[in-house]
């Protein structure tokens, strides 16, 4: 059954298909470009239901194999919302005639994922509306990911890009009157120093825009090419920084499916707990400053006493409070910390009752109300047509939670509620998250129980040349050391292939597409930013809304920079 | 009040006196502009919360907009897009104006040692306090904060900065609309008037002073 789409690709295009595999069970098919389209049509369209067609795209990235002569290569995720199958495909072109057509008429959310690559590798996607520059300065020279830019050179870049760079003019409308085109942005309290939006207006209407990004680019896939599978991990630390453990975690999990590293099961009670806290951690950061942005101010001193409680566990399990890099390839450097549960517990407490005071103050609130209700809206149709997942896409209805549909660590054997809002409007949400609060605590005391059951089992999978020995082993015998030793300096040797793994991160699905050529180091480490897409509909929801209302839509989003831009 | 007063009897008591005075004022009053980028942002937001509350050294009154702060926080990591725009931000500010590098990417790109981070703020502008840390724990962004207050305390209100000073990344920075020898001549004149009306207040206090002595 697996392999099925596979077989039916190769009965129906033998002459694109070259290649296909299911390495770490991710079913993959390399094909021509000029087959890229008729077969995407297919799986969007004519694939039997009982397949599943393939209607959402999830990510779109490159590569580049300087050793071959199709060096670069474009990588496509796409996913089944009926049957929830997966497929990869792989589409090599050379450096010479590096073409592709676009996948922009096919998924909305191509459109960015297209840029990107074309910013990174340098690939043309013909047929695509607006192919420039998204995350490197506009006057950057090169492409930066491909294996030949080396990783230290900087160009000389001065000066923002102009307002006519973005394509949005003022136009003439039927009583004589002409709009107006604005720059908002990047360092303005609301786009939160992240954002710039060239926004065209019609008095006080958002009449369209496009959106610039990149502006903390700061180059986490071109450095994790250059350390050790397990030096990457602060880099993936600092993605979504706000949820720093499920970051980590994801990574390591990445690493270990690509290695084929089993981890013990205390370390997945663990991980779930720590992954909740991080959850719980990051709906405050954005409930918070979002209600700032309406005034009400109060709100976050009050989700900030939940942070510190959440503060406190990771402070005393790792030391850090912030990105904690709490992870190991394998599992945890170290077990818990006397008095962990207790402090887990009183996260419980700490919610409850701020929380609640959040909750009396607005959701009866007839100003909150006002600005939220039916502002932004968007359809489940919309959701999947851009590849959104997450809290934002539960908000519409689309009841889509990789915890529930394609369950990792022992969420299959806690019990919780997939919290799915109706109107994918702002109020849905904000809201959504305020309860999906609620049944994170759920999780944290079924984990907890789990996490009992296992008391005295290790926390480290022991698998020699990929995890580390532990630490107090490294300094007392000899074997230990000489493992160590190797670790750090020539890297864990994970054997070569390639694995994709996704994890419900506070945002959405939060994946890495790794790719190992049997050395110490990624030959390619990418990461699905759940932001993206979310981001890429920016435009499109807020277009036609008031620009005030504009400002309250960007603040239910919950872009965060580091993972948006890496 | 009074043990600014105290201190300085002996010695040349009146023109140190508004000095210090001028100093105090400012030390205590601080409203900070935070230009986050980054995960120091984040620890911003805490220093600013109730567990930590900046507000007991003054400067919780945190604003958006430039003109209205004196002291530019730098949290995070700021790349080749943002670098522009900081300078920018840093030139609209209005003097007496300070800086602090929250963090080791402001303050020297940190492990972002590639092709679009910047490897250091003060390629751009001047920076008065460093604060290391990935990010810094809070505690560390308060005491950052006193560092700059003793600084601001000692130095005096007739600093000279140099509008103009800085370069971006290696070119020296074109971004400032007015051109250097405008800046300087209105910086000379504003010292001149200071001066002036330094040395009258001065004389004014100064019998003040001796009637109450």
């Amino acid at each position: 059954m697996s392999r099925a789409v596979l077989e039916e690709l190769q009965r129906q295009f033998p002459q694109y298909i070259r290649e296909t595999h299911s390495h770490r069970g991710d079913d993959t098919a390399i094909i021509d470009a000029e087959g890229l389209i008729p077969i995407v049509t297919f799986l969007q369209e004519k694939i039997s239901p009982r397949l599943g067609r393939m209607d959402k795209l999830v990510d779109i990235c490159g590569n580049d194999y300087p050793e071959r002569p199709e060096r670069l290569e474009a990588i496509y995720h796409l996913m089944s919302t009926d049957t929830w199958k997966r497929l990869r495909l792989r589409v090599p072109v050379s450096a010479a005639e590096p073409k592709i057509p676009s996948l922009v008429g096919h998924y909305k959310t191509a459109n960015w994922y297209e840029r990107e690559t074309y910013d990174m590798f340098g690939i043309q996607f013909e047929g695509h509306p607006f192919l420039k520059r998204i995350l490197t300065h506009w006057k950057f020279e090169g492409h930066p990911l491909r294996k030949d830019y080396p990783k230290e050179k900087r160009q000389h870049l001065d000066e923002s890009a102009p307002i006519e760079w973005f394509g949005v003019k003022s136009h003439t409308k039927d009583d004589g009157t002409e709009t107006l085109v604005v720059n908002i942005g990047p360092s303005h309290p609301v786009t939160h120093g992240i954002m710039r939006l060239v926004a065209e207006l019609d008095g006080e209407m958002l009449v369209d825009g496009q959106v610039e990004i990149g502006y903390l680019h700061r180059c986490m896939e071109k450095e994790a090419e250059a350390h050790t599978w397990g030096l990457v991990m602060p880099y993936a630390d600092r993605l979504n920084y706000v949820s720093a453990p499920i970051n980590t975690q994801t990574y390591a999990m990445a690493v270990e499916k690509l290695a084929g590293i089993e981890v013990p099961e205390r370390t997945k009670w663990l991980r779930m707990i720590m992954a909740e806290i991080g959850r719980i951690m990051d709906h405050c950061t954005l409930l918070g400053p979002a209600l700032v942005d309406m005034g009400a101010l109060t709100n976050f001193w009050y989700f900030f006493k939940i942070r510190e409680a959440g503060y406190r566990v990771l402070d005393r399990f790792v030391g850090s409070r912030l990105t904690s890099t709490c992870d190991r390839i394998g599992g945890y450097a170290l077990d818990i910390y006397e008095g962990f549960e207790d402090d887990v517990r009183n996260i419980r407490g700490v919610v409850e009752k701020y929380l609640g005071d959040v909750e009396r103050l607005i959701t009866k609130n007839r100003v909150f109300l006002d600005r939220t209700v039916n502002v932004g809206r968007m359809t489940a149709e919309q959701a999947i047509a851009f590849g959104l997942s997450g809290p934002i896409a539960r908000a519409t209805g689309y009841s889509y939670d990789v915890r529930k549909q394609y369950p990792y660590n022992f969420y299959d054997q806690v019990d919780f509620d997939v919290v799915v809002g109706s109107a994918g409007d702002t109020f849905d949400r904000l809201m959504v998250r305020v309860y999906e609060m609620k049944q994170c605590l759920r999780i944290l005391e079924q984990g907890l129980k789990g996490l009992a059951k296992t008391n005295g089992q290790p926390v480290m999978a022991d698998v020699q040349d990929m995890t580390l020995p532990p630490l107090e082993d490294t300094y007392s015998k000899m074997e230990s050391m000489i493992r160590h030793f190797n670790i750090i300096y020539r890297g864990e040797r994970i054997p070569a292939g390639e694995a994709y793994l996704y994890t419900e991160g506070a945002n959405g699905e939060l994946g890495f597409y790794l790719v190992s050529d049997g050395g110490g180091k990624p030959h390619r480490c990418h990461v699905h930013p759940p932001c993206f897409s979310v981001m890429q509909t920016y435009t499109d929801i807020a277009k036609g809304s008031l620009l005030a209302d504009a400002v309250i839509v960007f603040s239910s989003y919950n872009i965060i920079a580091g993972e948006l831009e890496r | 009040m009074d043990t600014l007063w105290s201190q300085n009897k002996e010695t040349n008591f009146l023109a140190t006196s508004l000095e210090q005075l001028v100093s105090w004022g400012r030390k205590y009053s601080m409203w900070p502009y935070p230009f986050g980028t980054a995960c120091c942002a984040i620890e911003f937001m805490a220093v600013t919360a109730g567990d930590y509350d900046l507000a007991r050294f003054g400067a919780e009154l945190v604003r958006f907009s430039p003109r209205q702060a004196d002291v530019l926080l730098v949290l995070g990591t700021i790349t080749c897009k943002q670098a522009p725009i900081l300078k920018r931000i840093y030139d609209q500010m209005p003097e007496p104006k300070w800086v602090i590098a929250v963090g080791v990417c402001a303050s020297s790109g940190g492990f972002y040692q590639n092709y679009h981070t910047l490897q250091g703020i003060d390629g751009i502008i001047p920076v008065d306090v460093y604060v290391p840390g990935c990010p810094p724990r809070p505690e560390a962004i308060l005491n950052a904060v006193i560092e700059l207050q003793n600084k601001v305390q000692k130095e005096g209100f007739r600093r000279d900065r140099g509008e103009a000073g800085g370069t971006l990344l290696g070119i020296p920075a074109a971004e400032s609309k007015v051109s250097l020898p405008v800046v300087v001549a209105k910086q000379e004149a504003e010292r001149k008037r200071r001066e002036r009306e330094g040395t009258s207040a001065a004389k004014g206090s100064s019998e003040d002073s001796e009637v109450s002595a």
